[in-house]
């Protein structure tokens, strides 16, 4: 019984039941229409060595968490399976995996060594084509990065299906928050992107706010009020160093990115009435205005070409959306509706432009159109603000603040089609999540 | 300016005040004020009579906020009263510098109302100057958005309190 909603396509492949095929059998498209998951079996990964059992459990735990998570597949629970998979390299019983109703089946070993390191390796099987998807896939690393050995087994299943590359071996950047609404204490925390792994970067001694990885996820680059006045500072995370952009200045600035090449940050400095973007390279720290506008301009976002910027103005009344050339000037308005916007977000894959709306009392978070066509508000609710894109665009993660006297923020997740929306696991209040690039 | 050391100078204001109430002109702004230039500064002690040269006056007697329509930096004409009010107190105490917070309530981006507060507490420090006040007494500009509200409700009864821009007085009575 296969779901008109799926678009699978079932290839007569010649050939042995273990061999690779050149396109996967089982195929998701995630650009739409997707509703019902693909249920998937993942019996136990095989542990082959003694000391393996509890890593063999435990990645197949990361596995499924990464998956599910998408709303792409369910899992169906192991006390249905009729047959459990004992040995790695024999075909699988197909018959019995199609009894359980299971479309996609994933078989794994683990095997450790007194040294430290870990091997993991899987499988992938279209059970109604009783054909693999795909080589087995073998990842040799060091034991304690196990999760992230996961998420990288989970990254191969979800691009094998959906086409897209995954996004599950990846970090989040954001503001994590204690105590009373009207004595809030902030502090930058770090985490994996399903919340594992969680770090601390500063004390909550000042506020601090929406901060931002550098491509190369080894710095951060956010506000924070450490002098008194809101400045941007850089922060390295393996070091925790971190410096004032500007250096030591009476300079106020504030919502700062940075380029795709990683080689500069713009921002805004507020300087008497008066925000503006500037750019600065982060060679020289030498700073170029890049908008003169009376107005507030406000949390610039570069397009992955790095050639255009997209912002934030009030300079025609209300707050819109606002593209420029990255050198400033060939400033045009995107954003036509209803509504005030703010924190627009390039997508990396550079078609789209991710934005918070405030319309009717309510916040959305929602998309358009680089040239502002198909605005689409993806959620609504008291305050749904600051998207971020995860590396392969297919999802937005934002923070959700609830009303009254005891609202509090906390990061949600949601797919480009707005559905599958999710609480990510933080612990407290969270809000400001900046979603990293997959890892390297 | 931790947040000890705005305690601490609250407990001592309040240890200052004596309990025979003669403040009438507090309205319901609270001993401190609106603003109160610390968040939330409430003593919960009975006030007392206040030293016109004490800072606890100006917060509370002269006013040390004003209030701020949505969306906007514009001096209302009862902000602007305010304001020259304190203009006159400041000029009185020469020996006070200010700093001057701006806030936004929580209706906007949190960027976006970093600009926006940092507008209406520029607003504050150039009608002061104009009305007569040195440049110099006032020795910051701090905008903070809607990261630091005085009233919780999500209601417009307490936006309209966070809409504001708060003239701190430094100096004396262990305020930083």
């Amino acid at each position: 019984m296969r779901s008109l909603k799926f678009l699978l396509t079932v290839l007569a492949l010649l050939g042995g039941p273990l061999m690779a095929q050149d396109r996967p059998t089982l195929e998701i498209d995630v650009t739409g229409g997707v509703v019902e998951a693909i249920p998937v079996a993942v019996p136990r990964f095989i542990a082959e060595n003694q000391g393996a059992e509890r890593l063999a459990s435990d990645i197949a735990e990361v596995v499924v968490a990464d998956l599910v998570s998408t709303g792409l597949f369910r899992e169906i629970p192991g006390t249905a399976y009729i047959s459990g998979v004992t040995n790695f390299n024999a075909a699988p019983v197909f018959a019995d995996w199609r009894a359980v109703n299971a479309q996609a089946l994933l078989t794994g070993a683990v095997s450790t060594s007194s040294d430290g390191r870990l091997v993991v390796k899987f499988r992938l099987f279209d059970v109604l084509a009783q054909l693999p998807i795909g080589e087995g896939v073998q990842y040799a690393g060091a034991a304690t990065g196990w999760r992230r050995m996961a998420h990288k087994v989970a990254d191969t299943i979800y691009s094998r299906i959906t086409g897209e590359t995954g996004y599950f071996d990846s970090r989040i950047v954001f503001v994590s928050e204690t105590g009373p609404k009207n004595d809030r204490r902030r502090r930058l925390a770090v985490m994996d992107y399903d919340g594992a792994n969680l770090r601390y970067l500063t004390d909550d001694s000042a506020i601090v706010l929406a901060p931002r990885f550098s491509p190369n996820t080894r710095d951060i680059i956010y506000t924070s009020y450490e002098t008194g006045l809101p400045q941007v500072f850089l922060m390295n995370l393996e070091s925790g160093r971190r410096s004032q952009l500007l250096g030591n200045t009476e300079n106020m600035s504030t919502a700062p990115r940075f380029s795709p090449d990683g080689a500069k940050v713009v921002m805004s400095i507020i300087d008497g009435t008066n925000t503006d973007i500037y750019q600065i390279d982060l060679n020289s720290r030498r700073s170029t205005r890049l908008t003169t506008d009376g107005g507030i301009d406000i949390t610039p976002s570069y397009s992955p070409d790095g050639s255009q910027i997209v912002f934030a103005s009030d300079r025609g009344g209300s707050q819109q959306l606002y593209i420029m050339s990255a050198t400033g000037g060939n400033v045009h308005r995107i954003s036509s509706g209803d509504g005030t916007y703010g924190t627009p977000v390039w997508s990396p894959r550079g078609d789209m432009i991710a934005f918070t709306k405030i319309k009717g009392g309510k916040f959305h978070i929602g998309v358009m159109r680089v040239d502002g066509t198909h605005e689409t508000l993806l959620t609504a609710s008291f305050i749904d603000e600051a998207p971020t894109w995860s590396p392969n665009g297919r999802v937005l993660m934002f923070f959700r603040e609830t009303a009254g006297a005891n609202g509090a923020p906390q990061i949600y997740s949601v797919d480009l089609t707005g559905r599958n929306l999710r609480r990510v696991n933080t612990p407290g209040f969270a809000s400001a999540p900046d979603w990293s690039g997959v890892l390297h | 300016m931790s947040r000890g050391e705005k305690v601490m100078g609250f407990s001592k204001l309040a240890l200052l005040l004596t309990a025979s109430l003669a403040l009438g002109a507090c309205g319901d702004k609270g001993i401190f004020g609106n603003g109160g230039g610390s968040g939330s500064g409430g003593s919960g002690e009975t006030p007392g009579t206040i030293e016109e040269s004490s800072i606890a006056y100006f917060n509370t007697t002269v006013g040390d906020t004003v209030l701020f329509p949505v969306d906007q930096a514009t001096l209302t004409d009862e902000a602007r009263a305010i304001l020259d009010a304190q203009v006159l107190w400041l000029n009185r105490h020469p020996e006070h510098t200010i700093v001057v917070e701006g806030h936004a309530d929580e209706q906007g981006t949190t960027e976006y109302n970093i600009a926006l507060s940092n507008r209406r507490a520029v607003a504050v420090k150039f009608y002061l100057i104009s009305q007569g006040l040195l440049e110099s007494r006032i020795t910051q500009v701090i905008p903070y958005g809607k990261a630091r509200p005085l009233a919780v409700c999500s209601n417009e009864s307490c936006w309209s309190k966070n809409r504001r821009a708060v003239t701190v007085v430094a100096g004396g009575m262990g305020s930083a």
